[in-house]
């Protein structure tokens, strides 16, 4: 049978790491980066007696996200533990939630080809704390304890195995991501490890009801290990099939260098994780106005901007879906728009020229370093006629380079066009003086001539004077 | 319900204890004749009755999302019996 | 006049009036703990030079007006599985020997606050686990009514310092019965209160949802003083009830006309020392006389509820007992070369049997396959216990049982068999599944002079009752001016 008869099944179990100032169960600050063990108290290095008290905006956090992904909101749970040993699980028990998660029942909606739309059902939605770090110890041959990161706050979004793509995958991800950025509860830095997903692969020829064996991945934190490993999984599950294998169903470890996956090295322990509800917490009964309350106060999701955007500034449906992908992109427009009232041409940079040089740069829209009032002051720049589009091109160039006002850039730079009649005026002399039998060839009728004078002038002012007045005067004095 | 010698064994290891041989016979004998005991609970007129979760009615406990620094780091890590650059040392672990 | 003999609300009269000073109520209770700790072995630490500094330095501050406390200068023994800064909190366990807290309980904190003198930490059966004290990993704690036997448990320490006068009153903790059988055994007073009235934080768990803390002292009043000093609502530990704060004397009345006592029978079933029964009968007999109402009644869940306290208790301890890894703090074996040996070897060297014992058979229960079986089980039977609890108090006021089945036992004649043993706890486990407040008091002794207890269970947060019920038949039998421990049959 060939790759084609099969069809891949994919499931992420994505964590985020909520943007909380404490941790879930203690009052430690949750910067990222700081010493080793100086973000850490009695409860969350798991002293003998310590207890736990969970941190309010958590729940509130992870509601937010269950009403953004379209879920119900558990009125009734509870969290529970998770037993297990490993050293940067300073309680043998990760507090988590088990049989009763916050949320449950939800979906979103991607779209890999345009116009195709899908659901990519959300099983739930649950608190949990993320663990401590390991280090690794080149010369001591040892691992070092770090527990900064113990107690963390974090959602697990754990989604139904809908996705049939690497494509959707990623397009899902995506989409999670642009949620929970949308609803501010997570800054979603996957280099930080804030935002990364477990993924579970499996394969089954097309046209089977049944789901075919599935294989995990644990911790991947980036788009594109994300899709490269699920095609090596997808095709290395068919090439064993094809060969009369079986699939083993296993945690699998991802090599980002080799471009493989491996089995991971501890398989005599099956685990068995003895869940219970956590004794030291008590019951989380959610009132419907608690949750109304917080659905009410929801930012606005990409979604509805997105139709907003059509029908208030008559966008286009393929450059509002672009625009309101990402939370940063959208926000940046919408504040631009608001200063410049030129909606349509907010978009055609934003999506033109911005996105090229972002592209080039390779970085993300949050990295963008100038503000919306310069990009709107550019746009009013244009068009007020100080500037022609080329000079706002490079405007935005030196916008990447060195933001500030970009009045001044133009002004340092000597940039501003030149609409002064009597001085293109005198241009246009200059150059039909110097080009006659371009005067000639246009009154033979040949129209090219004019285009040629205009870009003869454009030269001659360094792209400064003003295109329109140029063509009137040319035509103007040709006519004569 | 028995309990076999593997499943001791077994439960010892999710426990990260080690039985040694001849303590194995007294911790399934011990165990066996507890869990008889417990088996009680199997009789127990519960039909109908939720599942008690803690003692008191105790519910929405929250804290507020406000940092508060525990100062005495030190003496948070001067009971550890290894450290290095100020982390709990511990043989290499292989991810 | 011997200081330690009195009670502490007699050391503040005597402290008011001027009679003795701060520190001579601490110097009394050092030359006491010299000449008598080895004989009783209560402690784990004792803290006599510091207690005497800090005697030095409170009373100056008294003087000067600087400190108002009615408890300044008071001393107290503390069980040794709550957390105290600076000082080893041991759990009476090789795995924490040489542990110093990083922080202090809340209880510990409020002692503080009342400038409360600690003379040192008290033994106990390690992690909580037992009912003689025979379970430290240290050493043997002995009875102070006769020192071949053992001071009941988990809080033998505490029961055994109490009793022997080496401090005037103490914390201990209870899951099971670990205050009320020890302060039965001892002949002292012990008072489990309701699930969350006190504070949990710095308690080295050993059940969270049984675990209390609470005072063994001389008497009844001093049990309310106590009392009044270590309740309270704390937002560190979220099952801590946020109530308003009682005055516990204020109850105590001597009064008991028309209270309704009810008698479970099932609590007095087969097992039960003979002596102990009557005792008990007699007791009752008082109360009737001193005009209560006296009613035995039906409370068919003593069996039910001992095979529960035991599912519970050790799934909660299978958990609770991970974090003991020998990485951040306590044990560490010196036989290792990878993690999974580091982990086992610890923890295999530096528990004792009957906390391995414990924590298998919490594994067990909570183990797939099992857990509806048994925990599942469990949590429905603690509602039906609960609920029968209810009931009963719908008709009666307070309820009446012995503390334990038995009085102390000769040290060394404990069962090898675990499920014996843990018959024993039979009266005292359901007040704990239901989270109720008990107290046990003396009621008597028995034919070789060792006390006998009982103990009276309220509705939750029903501690006034409790407290004033057993006010009121102390003040009736004055057992402490009939009976005093001896140390008899001292150490040759």
């Amino acid at each position: 049978m060939a790759k084609e008869d099969y069809e891949v099944v994919i499931g992420l179990e994505v964590h985020a790491e909520l943007s909380t100032k404490t941790k879930i169960f203690c009052s430690c600050p949750t910067t990222f980066g700081a010493e080793p063990n100086t973000q850490v108290c009695p409860v969350c290095m798991a002293m003998p007696g310590a207890l736990p008290v969970l941190n309010e905006t958590v729940v509130e956090y992870a509601i937010k996200a269950g009403l953004a992904t379209n879920c119900e909101i558990a009125g009734n749970c509870k969290n529970d533990r998770k037993n297990y040993f490993y050293p940067d699980l300073p309680k043998s028990y990760q507090i988590s939630q088990f049989d009763k998660p916050l949320c449950e029942h939800g979906y979103v909606e991607i779209a890999v080809e345009e116009e195709q739309k899908k659901k990519i059902g959300i099983t739930r939605i649950h608190i949990e704390e993320d663990a401590g770090k390991l280090n690794h110890n080149e010369f001591g041959g040892g691992s070092l304890v770090d527990l900064n990161r113990a107690g963390v706050p974090l959602i697990e979004i754990v989604s139904e195995p809908d996705m049939r793509s690497s494509k959707e995958a990623e397009a899902y991800l995506r989409k999670i991501k642009s949620i929970l950025e949308y609803i501010e509860v997570s800054d979603c830095k996957m280099e930080e490890g804030s935002l990364r997903a477990d993924v579970n692969v499996s394969v089954r020829r097309k046209g089977m009801q049944e789901y075919g064996t599935r294989t995990e991945m644990k911790n991947m934190n980036s788009f594109r290990s994300i899709i490269r490993a699920i095609e090596y999984e997808a095709e290395r599950q068919i090439e064993v099939l094809e060969k009369g294998g079986t699939i083993e169903q296993e945690t699998l470890r991802w090599d980002d260098v080799s471009g493989k996956t491996f089995s991971m090295r501890d398989k005599e322990d099956a685990q068995d994780y003895r869940y219970f509800p956590d004794p030291d917490l008590v019951a989380i009964r959610l009132s419907k106005e608690y949750i109304e309350k917080i659905q009410n106060n929801l930012p606005e999701l990409p979604e509805s901007r997105r139709v907003r955007y059509m029908q208030e500034f008559g966008l286009s449906k393929k450059d509002s879906n672009l625009l309101t992908a990402s939370k940063y992109l959208s926000n940046l427009f919408e504040e631009a728009q608001s200063i410049c009232h030129n909606a349509k041409a907010v978009a055609n940079w934003l999506l033109s020229d911005v996105s090229r040089i972002l592209n080039e740069k390779e970085i993300e829209a949050d990295k963008i370093p100038f503000t919306a009032e310069h990009l709107a002051k550019m746009i009013m720049l244009i068009d007020k006629g100080t500037i022609s589009s080329a000079i706002g091109k490079k405007v935005l160039e030196e916008l990447f380079e060195n933001p500030k006002d970009p009045e001044e850039i133009i002004k340092e730079k000597g940039w501003i066009q030149i609409s002064d009649e009597g001085a293109i005026k005198e241009v246009v002399n200059r150059i039909l003086e110097a080009n006659p039998q371009s005067i000639a060839d246009f009154k033979a009728g040949k129209d090219r001539a004019l285009g040629f004078l205009v870009g003869q002038a454009m030269k001659e002012t360094k792209g400064k004077a003003n295109p329109q007045m140029l063509n009137k005067m040319f035509l103007e004095e040709l006519n004569k | 319900m028995k309990v076999s010698k593997e499943e001791i064994l077994h439960i010892a290891k999710l426990a990260n204890l080690n039985l040694k041989e001849e303590e194995i016979d007294t911790y399934l004998l011990h165990l066996q004749d507890i869990l008889n005991f417990a088996n009680i609970v199997n009789n127990a007129p519960i039909e109908g009755l939720e599942e008690s979760f803690g003692v008191n009615e105790n519910q929405n406990v929250f804290r507020k999302d406000e940092i508060k620094v525990f100062e005495n780091t030190e003496a948070l890590l001067a009971n550890a019996p290894e450290k290095e650059r100020n982390m709990f040392k511990i043989p290499k672990v292989i991810q | 006049m011997d200081i330690t003999t009195l009670t502490v609300h007699e050391l503040q009269e005597k402290l008011e009036s001027k009679e003795i000073t701060i520190c001579q109520i601490t110097k009394a209770y050092v030359e006491r703990i010299e000449q008598k700790e080895k004989e009783v072995q209560a402690f784990v630490t004792t803290l006599c030079k510091e207690a005497q500094e800090r005697a030095k330095q409170i009373e100056e501050k008294v003087e000067n007006g600087q400190i108002t406390s009615k408890f300044a200068g008071i001393p107290i023994g503390i069980k040794d599985n709550i957390c105290t800064k600076g000082v080893k909190t041991t759990c009476s366990s090789k795995m924490l020997e040489n542990f110093v807290a990083p922080y202090d309980a809340t209880v510990v904190e409020k002692l503080k606050e009342e400038n409360l003198i600690s003379l040192g930490k008290l033994n106990m059966d390690e992690f909580a686990m037992g009912g003689s004290t025979e379970y430290s990993a240290f050493h043997v704690t002995r009875n102070p009514w006769n020192l071949s036997k053992v001071p009941g448990g988990s809080s033998g320490g505490s029961a055994a310092a109490v009793a022997a006068n080496l401090v005037p009153w103490a914390l201990g903790s209870d899951t099971g019965g670990s205050i009320r059988q020890p302060a039965s055994f001892c002949g002292v007073v012990g008072l489990k209160p309701t699930y969350g009235l006190v504070s949990r934080y710095g308690l080295v768990a050993f059940a969270s949802s049984l675990d209390q803390i609470g005072p063994i002292t001389k008497d009844v009043e001093d049990a309310a003083l106590l009392l009044n000093i270590i309740t309270g609502h704390d937002e560190k530990d979220t099952t801590s009830e946020n109530r308003e704060k009682v005055d516990y004397t204020n109850c105590l009345k001597k009064e008991v006309k028309n209270l309704k006592i009810g008698i479970p029978k099932e609590f007095f079933g087969e097992g039960m020392n003979e002596q102990v029964k009557e005792k008990l009968q007699q007791a009752m007999q008082t109360y009737r006389e001193m005009g209560a109402e006296v009613e035995e009644f039906s409370l068919d869940i003593a069996n039910y509820s001992l095979a529960t306290y035991y599912i519970i208790a050790c799934a909660e301890a299978s958990s609770n007992l991970g974090r003991y890894d020998g990485i951040r703090y306590g044990y560490r074996t010196k036989n290792f070369t990878n993690l999974k040996d580091l982990y086992r070897n610890s923890r295999s060297e530096a528990f004792g049997p009957e906390v391995k014992r414990r924590i298998i058979l919490g594994t067990y229960v909570l183990s797939s396959g099992y857990y509806d079986a048994y925990y599942k089980k469990a949590q429905q039977v603690r509602t039906l216990v609960k609920k029968e609890f209810e009931k009963a108090f719908e008709k009666y006021d307070i309820l009446l049982t012995p503390t334990s089945p038995s009085v102390a036992f000769e040290i060394g004649t404990k069962s090898n068999n675990p499920l014996e043993m843990y018959l024993a706890d039979i009266c005292t486990v359901s007040v704990n599944i239901a989270g109720l407040p008990g107290i046990s008091i003396p009621c008597g002794v028995d034919s070789e002079g060792m006390p006998v207890g009982m103990q009276l269970i309220g509705p939750r947060f029903g501690e006034e009752v409790i407290l004033n019920a057993a006010y009121a038949y102390e003040q009736k039998i004055k057992f402490r001016e009939q009976y005093q421990a001896e140390f008899k049959g001292g150490v040759c």
